[in-house]
This record gives structure tokens, C-alpha cells and sequence, in this order.
């Protein structure tokens, strides 16, 4: 069976700055893994790699997704074909409203996959469903994309679009960072309920918090543009009580 | 001395321009007295340079040469053509009153009047002998070259009248259609409202495919009274190597609203210059002008203001959105009178450049002779943010799209200015077709 996502060996430079060393991981269909780390390590370069976010140069190695190249696909392309990407820090855009975002990017990968846009009045009912059960009342999505949301309502924006693009891979970078605990509970409980055999999740996290809402199959420690230490959820326990430093050492 | 030379050869030219039309202009008598004055005060200067002040920025003379020769009056071939493409125009129900190459085109017209408003062609009225105050109809209180040659030449336009308390239920819409290269049209329009009156006005310039670095020189003089309210919007859609060089001189009475839109995305060169004076007590100006430019297109906005009674409020904004060699201007003067306390005016520009070579040039001005205003302005100028764009290209926005949704949002403020949702809806294609169009 092919992997959903593969990187192998994978070396990035943000100018003239080495971030990732030669990174590998492979993640299954209905995995759940996390990437752990201190700050710095790498995490969230990897995520934006994934993601086609321009301003790195990947210097060696591969990412495969579904078995294809995805280093050589456009950012839309990636969506499309089903990767997403939650973002730490959520953009403002003033002027485009959430509900007019969300069906244009909608409609923009179902035209990229070749199918047929969605009917307003089945969007209509599909951002109704999934706004609800995120507690996100409908007349936040008549204003601009995060507009004047809070750090809660912006991740809640971003597990809707999750919920709506119906991805195979989501990848959550910082997730947690700036969410109160029972924000982040009701982000969690949404991610939660996206989890599916054929739909992997890469969660990217400083703190072990976040883990014990969204519990991974998998743990990943990263120090200095590596994997230095994989094993099962309990390795996050492990990690909160001795630290870093440990895996600081082990990759320097 | 290169002034005086070059005056001399291009009023020389004209000369023999003028000449030749002067047997196709409308009216004998007076109105051919008033043309020949104010040919005589174009001639003067000729076609501004950026010697004057207010040409500064759009030198005409470098960027047009010349007058280019009076357009013919339209044949069936071009009417039909014309016919053809207003019935794409897709500005719901107005009230059509179309001008072909600068002539009233009665056929595709609907002259209906009633319900307080009348129609007429301004060739008709100019012909009029029995008017002792037809001359009048080419005059108009600013001094400005472009005006005067408009003037000297105008062929037609519509002398259209609204009575008091007359609330029409569709929008007056004047539409001209350019058909011929290489030639020029002159129009003139009037525009009398009166008291307690709710009047929506649109404007729009489209040309057939046929015609190429045509000329079109347009003036509207419009008065509205006490009470009133009057929306303008105005679509402005020549072909890309046309020029249009127009003006609008308004006067509003007291407690009145005026809100104007205004878009560009045609014309290779084009000026279109406002003189608004807020003549009456407690009345509000709105004005909001959109430029979607590219190429080599130079496109000028340039508003003056006079706060001329107290207690008004003024808003202009201005947006641009340039590409490739693009240049815009806009011009923003706000006179306040001595008379003018109260006064609340303010004006903002902005620029959203997409290429390195793209240019903008904000000129405000403000001159205050009252003490108890409130008088401001800003500018900025910007490029679309690459962390909006791949925030949306991650969602699955190709490039184009991403952009064209930044470029949306950017002059959204503008359009949504807009009341009449028909006539918002027709701004905004006009904007989706300049955005598809650079995919």
C-alpha cells in the first residue's frame, strides 16, 4: 500500500540558513501523528514545505504525497489534491467575506479535481451543518476572512474549512498556541470528529496539551532539522516531564 | 519659445479642424457665436501641457498630439453595430439614451418622458431659434481648455429635466458608443433637477470592436436643488488605445445628497475631472472612483470641491489598482469658503501596484478660509501581500484567482458605495471582466 505522505531524507535552506538536515517520516492513511520540539527545531518549516509556502529551497530529498512529487505542485495543486495545511497564524483579509472565501476555494479545488461546482443552497446547508458544530454563528461568516476574530474563533475558522475541504492530510501547526483551554477543546472536539481511516492528521505542537484532546498514534521528537527520537503517545507524557534538553544534546 | 511654437502649430491644425466641422455643428446664431469664443479660448493655450498646474500630471499634448478630426455621424452599419452591443450592456432597466460617434441615435433611444422627467437631444435644442437661452447650453462657469474645445465642438448630448418632487422609477442612463478609428466625438449633456427629487443617473462608454485610438471628449453639467437626491455612477469601458478626456461641473442645492461612482478601465488616455460646489446648507457628497488600469494606460481622477455653504460633508475616496506601465493620477482639491463653517471634508487614495513599473501621483489639496472645519486627507500605496496571497493559494486558489480576490477586496470599499444593486452588479462585472481578462 502506498504511503499517503513520505519524506525522505529532506534537507530545506531558508536563504543561506540549513533548517532541516535531512528529515524522513512516513505517515498512513488514518494516522495520527505528532511532531514535537522545541522552538526553533524545524516543525513548522516542515509544515510550510509541505504546504508549497514559498521562501524555501529544498536542497535534497523528497516528499511524496499519494505517491506523486509534491515538491513540483503549485500550492493550489497540493489543496487540491488534498493536502491542507491549519495555519499557527491564521491571515486577515479585510474585504472578502468568509462566506464568498469559502466557496471560492471550495469551488476552486472541485474544478482542479474536475468535478462540478457545489450548488449555493447544498453550500449553503454544508457551512450551516459544520458552522454549528463549532459554535460559530453564521453572521461571523458574513465578515471579512478573521476579521476582528478572536485567537479562538480563527483556529475555529480554520477546522471549518478542514471540515468543508474534507482533506487526506491535515497538517496543524501550533494549533494551541494563544487558545484558552476550552477553545481548544472545541477545536480539538472538531478535529476529532474529521478523523477517518483514509484521512491521516499531522499535528504539530510545542506542549504535550494539546495531545491529551487530539491523541496521537504516533510521537516524533525534532531538535535541529531532524527526527531524533519516534515512538508511541507515550513518548509525549515522557517528554513533559524531562524536557528538551535531552534531545538538544542527542542532535548537537 | 517651444511653448509659443508648438501652440501655434497645433491651433493651426485646429484651425482647419474647426473649419471643416463647423458646417456639422448644431446651431446658427448665438450658439455658433459661443462655439467660435470658445474655440478662441482653447486656441490660446491649445491642448494642456504640464506647464499648467492642473495638467501637470496628464500633459495632453504629449499624450494625445492632437485633436483628432470630427467622427462622421453614424451610418446604418455603425447604429447597428452600436444596437448590438448596448443590448450586452446588462444595466437592467434604465431608461437607454444612447449617442453613437456623438450623435444622439433617437432608434436606440427611449425618449419616454412623464413622471416629471423630459428628454431631449441637445443638437435638437441647440438648433432651437426660438430659445433666447440656447447658447447658454454650451457654457459652463470653469475655465479649463478641454471644457472650452468641448464647447467649440460638441455635436449632441441629452438636455434631460427632472421636475420637483419627480422620482423616476428607472435609472436615466446615457450610453456612448464609439464605432470609428481614428476619429473624435464631442457630446455635452445637461442635467436640471429640481426640488425633493430622487434620481438615479448612469453613464456608461463602450466601443465596437472597430474602433481604434478614437477620441471621446464629454462634459455633463448637472444642477440638482434642495431636497434632493441624485446617485451617479459612471462605467467607463472605452477601448484600450481610445482616449477619453471628461468632465463633470455639479451643483448642489441645500440638504441634497449627490454620491458618485466612477470606474475606469478603458482608454489608453483618459482624464475625467470633477467641479462639484456644495452650494446649499446640510448637504452631503459622496464620491468614490475606481481605476483598474494596465499597460500603458494613463488614467486621471481629478476632483475639485468647493464647500461653498456651511454645514456640508464631503468623502472622496479614490483606489487603483496598476499593472504592467500603468500610470494614475489623482487630483483632490477641496476649496472651503469663508462662509463654509461646519465643513467636514476628507479624501483618501489608494494604490495597489502589482508591477515594479507601475506609477501613481496623488496630488491633494486644501485651501481653508473657514476656522471651524474639519479638513483631511491620506494616501497609501501598496502591493497585493504575499501572506494573504499564499494563505489562499494554500486553500486552493490558483495564483490569478488568488490575486483577482485581493484585487476585489481592495476596491470593494468602493463599489459597495453603490446603492442600486443592478447598477453595483454592473460595476462589479466591469471590474470581473478587467480581472479575467489579465488571466
Amino acid at each position: 500500500m502506498t504511503a499517503l505522505l513520505e519524506v525522505k531524507d529532506l534537507q530545506v535552506r531558508v536563504e543561506d540558513r540549513e533548517i532541516l538536515h535531512g528529515l524522513t517520516m512516513t505517515v498512513n492513511g488514518g494516522e495520527v501523528h505528532a511532531i514535537m520540539g522545541p522552538n526553533g527545531s524545524g516543525k513548522s518549516t516542515l509544515s510550510h514545505v509541505i504546504a508549497g509556502k514559498p521562501g524555501y529551497e529544498v536542497t535534497g530529498g523528497e516528499i511524496l504525497f499519494k505517491g506523486e512529487d509534491l515538491l513540483e505542485m503549485e500550492p493550489d495543486e497540493r489543496a487540491a489534491k488534498g493536502v491542507f495545511l491549519a495555519f499557527q497564524y491564521p491571515v486577515e483579509i479585510p474585504g472578502v467575506t468568509t462566506m464568498n472565501f469559502l466557496r471560492t476555494a471550495v469551488n476552486a479545488q472541485r474544478k482542479a479535481r474536475g468535478e462540478s461546482e457545489y450548488l449555493v443552497p447544498d453550500f449553503l446547508r454544508k457551512v450551516r451543518e459544520v458552522a454549528a458544530s463549532l459554535n460559530i454563528p453564521m453572521d461571523m461568516l458574513k465578515r471579512g476572512v478573521n476579521v476582528g476574530f478572536s485567537g479562538g474563533e480563527k483556529k475555529r475558522n480554520e477546522v471549518l474549512q478542514m471540515a468543508l475541504f474534507q482533506p487526506s492530510l491535515c497538517i496543524l501547526d501550533e494549533m494551541d498556541s494563544g487558545l484558552d483551554i476550552d477553545a481548544l477543546r472545541v477545536a480539538a472536539d472538531g478535529v476529532n470528529a474529521l478523523r477517518s481511516p483514509d484521512r491521516a492528521m499531522v499535528v504539530i505542537t510545542h506542549y504535550q496539551r494539546l495531545l491529551n484532546y487530539i491523541v496521537p498514534d504516533h510521537v516524533h521528537v525534532m531538535s535541529k532539522g531532524r527526527v531524533v527520537k519516534s515512538g508511541g503517545k507515550e513518548l509525549a507524557l515522557e517528554l513533559e516531564e524531562s524536557g528538551y534538553a535531552q534531545y538538544e544534546d542527542a542532535a548537537a | 519659445m517651444n511653448v509659443a511654437l508648438a501652440k501655434t502649430t497645433t491651433g493651426a491644425v485646429l484651425d482647419g479642424t474647426f473649419a471643416a466641422a463647423r458646417g456639422r455643428l448644431p446651431g446658427v446664431g448665438t450658439v455658433a457665436e459661443t462655439r467660435q469664443q470658445a474655440f478662441d479660448d482653447f486656441a490660446r493655450t491649445g491642448l494642456p501641457t504640464r506647464r499648467i498646474e492642473e495638467w501637470k500630471y496628464t500633459d495632453l499634448r504629449n499624450l494625445l498630439r492632437d485633436v483628432a478630426p470630427l467622427a462622421p455621424a453614424p451610418d446604418q452599419a455603425a447604429l447597428a453595430q452600436a444596437a448590438k452591443l448596448v443590448e450586452t450592456l446588462g444595466t437592467g432597466d434604465t431608461q437607454k439614451l444612447v449617442i453613437v460617434d456623438g450623435v444622439f441615435a433617437a432608434g436606440l433611444s427611449d425618449l419616454t418622458s412623464g413622471g416629471g422627467v423630459t428628454v431631449h437631444a441637445l443638437s435638437a435644442m441647440l438648433d432651437d431659434a426660438t430659445s433666447a437661452t440656447r447658447a447658454d447650453l454650451l457654457r459652463s462657469r470653469i475655465v479649463d481648455p478641454m471644457i472650452a474645445l468641448n464647447a467649440a465642438f460638441a455635436t449632441d448630448g441629452m438636455l434631460i429635466d427632472i421636475a420637483d418632487d419627480a422620482a423616476p422609477a428607472r435609472p436615466l442612463h446615457i450610453v456612448h458608443v464609439a464605432t470609428r478609428p481614428s476619429v473624435a466625438a464631442f457630446t455635452r449633456s445637461l442635467v436640471r433637477i429640481g426640488n425633493r427629487a430622487r434620481v438615479t443617473l448612469v453613464e456608461s462608454f463602450v466601443a465596437t470592436e472597430s474602433a481604434k485610438a478614437y477620441q471621446a471628449h464629454d462634459a455633463v453639467v448637472i444642477w440638482i436643488g434642495d431636497d434632493s437626491d441624485l446617485q451617479h455612477v459612471r462605467v467607463m469601458e472605452d477601448a484600450g488605445d481610445a482616449a477619453n478626456i471628461a468632465t463633470a461641473i455639479v451643483t448642489v442645492g441645500a440638504r441634497t445628497k449627490f454620491n458618485t461612482f466612477s470606474l475606469t478601465t478603458g482608454g489608453g488616455v483618459s482624464r475625467y475631472q470633477s467641479f462639484i460646489t456644495l452650494a446649499g446648507v446640510d448637504s452631503e457628497l459622496s464620491t468614490n472612483s475606481v481605476h483598474l488600469l494596465r499597460d500603458k494606460q494613463h488614467g486621471d481622477c481629478t476632483f475639485v470641491i468647493e464647500h461653498a455653504a456651511p454645514n456640508c460633508l464631503s468623502r472622496e475616496l479614490f483606489r487603483a489598482v496598476l499593472d504592467d506601465r500603468a500610470h494614475s493620477v489623482f487630483q483632490g482639491r477641496i476649496n472651503v469658503h469663508q462662509i463654509a463653517q461646519k465643513t467636514d471634508g476628507k479624501m483618501m487614495s489608494r494604490a495597489l501596484l502589482l508591477s515594479d513599473e507601475a506609477e501613481i501621483d496623488n496630488k491633494p489639496e486644501l485651501e481653508i478660509f473657514a476656522d471651524d472645519v474639519q479638513c483631511g486627507h491620506g494616501a497609501t500605496i501598496g502591493a497585493l501581500d504575499d501572506s494573504l496571497l499564499f494563505y489562499l493559494r494554500a486553500r486552493g486558489l490558483p495564483e490569478k484567482a488568488a490575486q483577482a480576490l485581493l484585487i476585489q477586496a481592495f476596491v470593494g470599499e468602493a463599489l459597495e458605495s453603490i446603492v442600486n444593486d443592478d447598477l453595483r452588479d454592473v460595476a462589479i462585472s466591469a471590474a470581473e471582466r478587467w480581472l479575467e481578462s489579465r488571466a
